[in-house]
């Protein structure tokens, strides 16, 4: 540390956050975007391939559903953390991080039984998307039913 | 630093006659690969959990001392030990299955150093044998503070891999053979410098390393030549740059002396970020390497600060800063 300056329990926090090695943020989007890109071209993939049997709509269910099947299964066989360590928001934000967030408390908390472990842990880190996902979408119906659409 | 008064310790008959140390894979794959008494191939032990491995773990390891001393169960008078999980599960159970009389303790990292002290204290009055012990698991306390295992989410470049392994150390108030013994320990106080952020457990527990050192150079009016080495327990490589600053303000320059036990544990290739945490690093690396280091006599004299970050996952959530405490050893060969 320079003499000058004194480091104190009021400026503590500021001499660390100077000290601290920073994530590179232009490594991680890049590594976001690569692999959440890929993720949803793999998606589109699908959605092209079941459109040869089934209508839109069905076809992009379908596509979703597969996805969720492919991250829960790469969780349970310990690659999506992998991916996701270095991946980061690239493979949470899209609908395989959420098959993930569900799948990796199930498989962690199964030692504690299906009722105490499984059932009630299981939306652990999925929990509070769902519950704020609904409660915005509510406010949201409601403004545009006041406002109107 | 304020320096109020002395809260250094002396003792004259803590012999530590054995260490005994169980490790996880990854630990066995770092810096100290083949020094530790049982490395595991497998972090669950041959149990169906990994708190049941964690536990298996603490029982080898204080069985593990005690028969490498010599001594049967029955001539243990304490057991002291403790782990990071809630209500110290891990210690408790195994000391189910000893004779001796059993004082959990909790001080998150720095429980190790703790229990030294805490043994020390009942030799010097009148037990003759004890058993201080601590350790952690990577897999049950990633669970209890951070996020499932498998869950994928990026690291913080400040974090820590809490370390898998428990070491235990036989302290006796007689030797028939000149052994190192625990001559001087400052106790911690608690100091918070209002670090939020519970990745960075190095900078929340640099300030209190800081503290405890200085009162133990203050205290016993010497200086970081006076030892071969100083070690902390998990600081990190962050923490130990900051304590390294610290110290220096304070008039004391351990930069020659100072290695962290946590980031000596792995290697940069082993992905920890700022290398090793939890109970088992101090625990770990005193028990395997710096024990036998003393015993050859290449180190005549040593420090073991134990450092722990006292928060718990609910006073992360509410908002609250990070508490500290570290605890020293002076160790003499």
């Amino acid at each position: 540390m320079e003499a000058t300056r004194e480091i104190t329990k009021d400026n503590y926090k500021s001499y660390v956050f100077e000290k601290m090695p920073k994530s590179s943020h232009w490594k991680n989007m890049f590594w976001a975007f690569v692999i959440g890109g890929t993720i949803c071209i793999i998606g589109q993939a699908f959605i092209q391939f079941y459109l040869l049997w089934f209508n839109d709509q069905d076809a992009s269910v379908l596509a979703s559903g597969t996805l969720v099947l492919i991250a829960a299964l790469m969780t349970g066989f310990g690659v999506y953390d992998n991916i996701g360590r270095f991946a980061g928001a690239g493979s949470t934000i899209p609908i395989t991080g959420f098959s993930n967030a569900v799948v990796s408390p199930a498989l962690e908390f199964r030692a504690e039984g299906y009722i105490y472990g499984v059932g009630a842990k299981m939306f652990l880190v999925a929990g509070p998307v769902i519950v704020n996902g609904v409660t915005i979408s509510v406010i949201v119906a409601l403004l545009t039913l006041v406002f109107g659409g | 630093m304020d320096y109020y008064k002395k809260r250094t310790l002396s003792f004259d008959n803590s012999h530590i006659l054995e260490g005994y140390t169980v490790a996880g894979p990854k630990e066995n794959d770092g810096r100290y690969k083949g020094f530790f008494d049982l490395a595991l191939e497998d972090d669950m032990f041959g149990q169906n959990t990994f708190e049941r491995a964690e536990r298996k773990m603490f029982e080898h390891a204080i069985d593990g001392a005690i028969a490498k001393a010599n001594l049967v169960s029955g001539d243990i008078d304490a057991v002291i030990a403790g782990d990071l999980l809630n209500q110290i599960v891990s210690a408790s159970y195994a000391a189910r299955k000893q004779h001796a009389g059993f004082v959990g303790i909790y001080n998150a990292c720095a429980t190790f150093v703790e229990s030294l002290i805490v043994g020390s204290c009942m030799l010097s009055n009148g037990l003759e044998n004890v058993v201080c012990s601590a350790g952690s698991h990577f897999s049950t306390a990633e669970r209890q503070y951070r996020y499932p295992l498998e869950l994928g989410v990026l690291r913080s470049p400040v974090t820590q891999w809490t370390a898998t392994g428990v070491g235990a150390t036989v302290l006796s108030n007689k030797s028939e053979i000149a052994v190192p013994k625990v001559t001087r320990a400052t106790i911690g106080r608690v100091v918070d410098y209002g670090i939020m952020d519970a990745n960075n457990m190095g900078a929340a527990m640099a300030p209190s390393a800081c503290d405890t050192l200085v009162t133990f150079f203050k205290d016993t009016n010497t200086s970081p030549s006076d030892f071969d080495v100083i070690y902390t327990g998990d600081l990190g490589k962050l923490g130990s740059d900051i304590l390294m600053d610290l110290t220096r303000q304070e008039g004391y320059d351990v930069s020659a002396q100072l290695h962290d036990c946590g980031a000596s544990l792995y290697w940069d290739e082993q992905q920890t970020y700022q290398g090793g945490s939890g109970a088992a690093c101090s625990a770990l690396v005193f028990n395997s390497v710096l024990l036998g280091r003393l015993r050859r006599g290449e180190y005549k004299r040593i420090l073991l600060a134990g450092t722990g970050a006292l928060m718990s996952p609910t006073t992360s959530f509410q908002g609250d800063s990070i508490p500290a405490i570290t605890h020293l050893v002076e160790v003499t060969a």
